[in-house]
């Protein structure tokens, strides 16, 4: 009973029932839009948002933020492109040192809040600028990618019943699968619990708090590095405005997906529903022709507002209850 | 303490440090651009860097003077960029229509509006402040395309329009003015009343202040309130110096650039500490780095690099591990 009360699964079940009611306002209004293949489009199209929520997710889960993802996303198309394109390198190369140094790039940030006691948010914040910054000093101008593999894996469409997926989307979902087997089935998942639970707490327990928080970052680093290749291969292309307020939209998943900003409280799948229920939203706006853009915008101002008061009501309820009973 | 030298004190003076960088970046701006610091009379205006700077920076020092109340409470305002942006769709649509007084206050009404939306959030609700304000960070946004029809609206008249951004009063620019009578307003307001109290109070200990009897809830929608105002001007200045309003870009990164400024200045993110004089001074370096790095030819990219090295710099220096550290040789 408990279990069902807390915030956090209320909040996600909330958010997979939002997911099917859009999905049926949109077949109920518009023509073609009940197809497997929208729902598809869904995932091809957010393959890479979704990579980075399941990245945030961990970050979120130990008490965190890093707002520095949709920089590091776009410095990743950026050095792919200018690596392939204008220093020849092999395309395997390649996506192995934008993942190392995705990685590499968010275990700094997480060592410099840990060692150093600093706010993560401010610590990232200045990670965003960093990184967007060697964006434009690498190239202030967009690079046409034109690598063999690249282009191979952006034309490639893999069957599935009822449509096609993209080799993106698969990545995405394999990324999804191994967050799941991470926060759920290995100690390092249960000490990021732990210390989003209490930092305190977990430090006089023994758990290794410093070496996963930095573990945290540095596997939301490389998500975002990882996010940063496939929107390469999506879009053909490295530039440094790439991904511009990408940190929000994945914050906003996260949090619509049921995991508590204070940490501690939350579920890696949440990831999946909140950035679908973001793309169905885009996909509606879409499919409605007569709405602007920017009522997407106002509508997941509208969402997080709903879905952060829902939480806080509902872990003020359970408190009462608990102290209570 | 009391054994410390004269210069040793003064190095311990919270406005020290901000003002010895700033300092130290105008003395390099001046040994690599001759002339830098020259300053000439034109048309009974004055003239020169040390000029721009001031003017570029107002609307930066009008959002710093704000965020640093905000962040005085323990809390944080992601949404200034989106309230400068309303702000100015605001006034840009009323002021050719509705005259100058209306389109000013109806600006200065929505920035109000705003902040008593992020006040409510924070102090009546009880979320997390950035979570709070990052709700008005997206939909603002949204609203103030909505509010342009996602156009950028070019203001031709009235030319009284353009005297906040463009202005001349006794030889300096207007925006100088309205930056010196904000800052000085707060200021007595801090000093003068119990009020800078209550808002330290608040962000040392949120409970021990509720139970001593400080009205926490009114003093946390006071400072959101105050943040967006100076946003709601700073949006004004800003639509009034480009003669348009774009709410795409309008103040986009500005509340960054304001939690910068009010670092840089001393201000502790967590809370309780706070210094409104640090934090002007913390917007006018933001300002001279970037202005020394235009006008030392350097790609104006390496601007945002340069602003992240120097955030870190701050901030290690700034963290109490660091700090013991520094002290243990002494």
């Amino acid at each position: 009973m408990k279990h069902l009360m807390g915030s956090s699964a209320f909040t996600a079940w909330v958010s997979v029932a939002l997911m099917v009611l859009l999905f049926a306002a949109g077949a109920a209004g518009y023509t073609g839009f009940a197809s497997v293949q929208v729902g598809l489009n869904l995932l091809i199209d957010n393959a890479f948002l979704l990579v980075i929520a399941v990245g945030m997710s961990f970050v979120i889960l130990c008490g965190g933020i890093d707002l520095s993802v949709g920089s590091v996303l776009a410095l990743s198309t950026l050095a792919a492109a200018w690596l392939l394109q204008l220093a020849h390198w092999p395309a395997l190369a390649v996506i192995a040192l934008v993942l190392v140094g995705g990685a590499l790039f968010g275990a700094l940030q997480g060592w410099l809040i840990h060692a150093f006691r600093l706010q993560a948010f401010i610590v990232t914040l200045a990670g965003m600028f960093l990184a967007r910054g060697l964006c434009f000093l690498i190239s202030v101008d967009s690079l046409t990618i034109d690598a063999p593999l690249f282009v191979a894996l952006s034309q490639t469409q893999i069957p599935v019943p009822g449509g096609f997926l993209s080799p993106g989307a698969l990545i995405a979902l394999a990324v999804l699968a191994a967050g799941l087997w991470i926060a759920h089935f290995t100690a390092f998942g249960r000490t990021v619990y732990a210390i989003g639970g209490s930092e305190a707490s977990a430090m006089m327990m023994g758990l290794a708090v410093g070496r996963t928080k930095v573990a945290a970052y540095a596997l939301s680093g490389f998500c975002a590095a990882l996010a940063g290749l496939l929107f390469a291969v999506y879009m053909l292309s490295g530039y440094g405005q790439h991904g511009q307020g990408v940190e929000l939209d994945a914050i906003a998943a996260v949090v619509i997906g049921g995991t508590l900003l204070t940490g501690g409280q939350g579920y890696v799948a949440g990831a999946l529903s909140g950035v679908l229920v973001l793309g169905l939203i885009q996909t509606l706006i879409a499919f409605d022709g007569t709405l602007s853009s920017w009522w997407g915008k106002i509508v997941i101002g509208g969402l997080l507002l709903g879905f952060c008061s829902v939480q806080q009501v509902v872990a003020r309820a359970s408190k009462g209850l608990a102290s209570n009973g | 303490m009391s054994t410390a030298s004269a210069p040793q004190r003064a190095w311990n003076h919270p406005l020290a440090r901000p003002l010895g960088a700033l300092a130290l970046l105008l003395a390099l701006a001046a040994l690599g651009v001759p002339g830098f610091l020259h300053l000439e009379i034109k048309d009974g205006h004055l003239y020169g860097n040390l000029v721009d700077i001031l003017h570029r920076a107002a609307p930066l020092m009008l959002a710093a003077l704000g965020m640093t109340l905000v962040i005085a409470t323990r809390g944080i305002d992601v949404s200034v960029g989106a309230v400068v942006a309303i702000a100015g769709a605001v006034a840009c649509q009323l002021v050719g229509t509705q005259g100058l007084a209306l389109a000013l206050s109806a600006a200065l009404g929505a920035a109000l509006l705003c902040g008593l939306w992020n006040g409510l959030l924070v102090a009546g609700l009880g979320l997390q402040p950035i979570i709070a304000t990052l709700i008005l960070m997206v939909a603002g946004r949204g609203l103030a395309q909505l509010l342009t029809d996602g156009q950028i609206l070019t203001v031709y008249e009235p030319a009284s329009f353009f005297w906040l951004g463009t202005g001349h009063l006794l030889g300096l620019p207007v925006s100088l003015f309205v930056v010196a009578a904000v800052a000085g307003g707060t200021a007595l307001l801090m000093r003068r009343t119990a009020l800078g109290l209550f808002i330290q109070s608040v962000g040392i200990n949120p409970v021990a202040a509720r139970l001593a009897g400080v009205r926490t809830a009114a003093i946390v929608c006071f400072v959101y309130l105050y943040c967006s105002l100076g946003a709601g001007l700073a949006g004004l200045m800003i639509a009034s110096n480009i003669r348009s309003a774009d709410a795409n870009n309008a103040g986009l990164l500005l509340e960054l650039d304001a939690i910068l400024a009010v670092t840089l200045g001393g201000g502790q993110l967590s809370g309780g500490r706070f210094n409104l004089a640090g934090s002007l001074i913390g917007a006018l370096i933001i300002q001279t780095l970037t202005s020394a790095i235009y006008a030392l030819g350097v790609p104006p990219q390496v601007t945002m690099v340069v602003k992240a090295l120097v955030v870190f710099a701050v901030c290690i220096s700034q963290s109490p591990s660091w700090a013991r550290h520094a002290r243990r040789p002494a």
